[in-house]
């Protein structure tokens, strides 16, 4: 057994909420400079260099990214030998998500009724997502979704038999339908298998993956490559005012799933898909 | 093509405005999201003034992030615009001459936009770091209880955007995807 502090977790919680909505990742960072190079269109290019100058400046200033910090969604790989001292795990969390928001200048855009929406005025709660695995630490990441890109995503429930060709067609309907609301170059989450909420989380959790990790699985790799062609054919661009450069990327992640069905989502995250992963 | 144009943004000036046109905007422009658009509209129905003096005003679709010590605003790039649809095409037939914002409107804003002789421009989605840093002043002036809701009234220098759906109902989103789609 090896023993966590609740004050550990919050301080970590913190500085991450923090640091996602200021710096993104070097894997995303890349992409922009090679979908510059990429695009056709002159807007296009012109806008991308505008991202690149607002992530400078996001670093330089202190001004968050985007306005949305978003919801905080956190994964939480718990190892079973891990004692958690001084409190409860969920309420460590979230108070690091409220400490980190208040902190940061970070906006609270989280109602803590669906139908009432009244504004909790501290970005809590957090989404949590736990997993229980093996060994004595915590690992933590920290992804504040926005809901531009949030409210296009999609679930599918298909038919075994439509297959591959199914599932590549929901994946471009989403996109497409999208378009510039989810304020692209988009980065797209897919889910596929397992159950009605197995893959939505799988389609979220695709998006905190490191862009340059490619799938083991010869083909989804295949599948993602495809998939960021046809995407990129839309002519969907930059902010969606035409261009050749819609998606960075596209990852996919797959669970077994059920005789009857092949359920597939589509989680999109625009050009500011943030992650931030700590191991406790 | 590039334009500069100062508020109000009066009928003249948006007959120059084309779909696909990059503009810098100068001026008074006041910010508005889904809370404080649902209430105006309860007010209008209740028979009482708007909190903004709506004829050829342009209303920002924005929510800021905090400012720190020293900034006006925080973060400050537009929210999705069609979640205001509903309450949009009321505020056009009542004056309001512009708004900024991203995404696609509905069949109901884009005729209201040409009834009105108005137009939509979008700023770039995401680049709330790079935007705030033309926004010199910020005041909040109605609803303060929203927080980041709020109406505001910004000073803003230079304030870049682009038309996509100008007067005529010519529609950049429609049209520019379909000189890079490759089926």
């Amino acid at each position: 057994m090896r023993t966590v502090l609740c004050t550990e977790i919050i301080k970590n919680v913190r500085e991450m909420c923090i640091e996602a909505n200021h710096f993104l990742s070097s894997d995303m960072r890349e992409v922009f400079e090679t979908a510059k190079e990429k695009e056709r269109s002159p807007l296009g290019t012109q806008i991308l260099a505008q991202l690149e100058e607002n992530l400078q400046i996001a670093a330089d200033d202190k001004i968050p990214i985007c306005q949305d910090t978003g919801m905080a969604v956190l994964f939480v790989k718990l190892g079973q030998d891990v004692h958690v001292d001084g409190g409860s795990l969920t309420d460590a969390l979230n108070e690091g998500v409220r400490q980190g928001y208040k902190e940061g200048f970070l906006r609270k855009s989280v109602v803590g009724d669906p139908i009432l929406r009244v504004n909790t005025k501290d970005n809590t709660p957090a989404v949590i997502h736990y997993d229980i695995v093996d060994g004595d630490q915590i690992e933590i990441t920290i992804a504040p979704k926005g809901f531009g890109s949030e409210n296009m995503s999609r679930v599918f429930m298909l038919k075994p038999a439509d297959g591959i060709e199914g599932v590549k067609e929901a994946v471009l309907t989403a996109v497409r339908d999208a378009g510039p609301n989810a304020c692209p170059p988009m980065v797209v989450g897919v889910g596929i298998g397992g159950t009605f909420e197995k893959c939505a989380y799988l389609s979220k959790k695709a998006l905190t993956r490191n862009l340059n990790e490619k799938p083991q699985i010869s083909w989804v790799k295949e599948l993602e490559e495809e998939l960021l062609e046809k995407i990129n054919k839309l002519g969907i661009g930059p902010g969606g005012l035409g261009g050749s450069q819609t998606a960075f990327a596209v990852n996919v992640e797959t669970y077994p799933t059920h005789i009857a069905g092949l359920p597939v989502a589509v989680n999109i995250c625009c050009h500011v898909n943030r992650h931030v992963t700590r191991v406790l | 093509m590039d334009q500069y144009i100062t508020t109000p943004l009066t009928k003249e000036k948006i007959k120059n405005l084309k779909a696909g046109d990059y503009v810098h905007i100068t001026g008074t422009i006041y910010t508005a999201r889904d809370a404080a658009h649902k209430r105006m509209d309860e007010a209008l129905e209740r028979g009482e003034q708007l909190p903004i003096e709506i004829k050829d005003a342009i209303i920002y679709y924005m929510g800021p992030s905090p400012a720190r010590k020293g900034r006006p605003i925080g973060s400050a790039g537009p929210t999705t615009a069609s979640r205001m649809d509903k309450y949009t095409p009321r505020l056009l037939d009542l004056g309001m001459s512009g708004m900024i914002g991203k995404g696609k409107r509905s069949q109901a804003v884009k005729d209201a936009i040409i009834r009105n002789q108005a137009v939509y421009f979008a700023a770039v989605g995401g680049a709330g770091a790079l935007l705030s840093k033309r926004i010199i002043r910020s005041e909040v002036i109605a609803y303060d209880d929203l927080g980041t809701e709020a109406i505001r009234k910004l000073e803003v220098e230079d304030f870049p955007v682009i038309v996509v759906i100008d007067a005529q109902g010519n529609n950049l989103y429609e049209t520019a995807i379909l000189n890079y789609r490759e089926d």
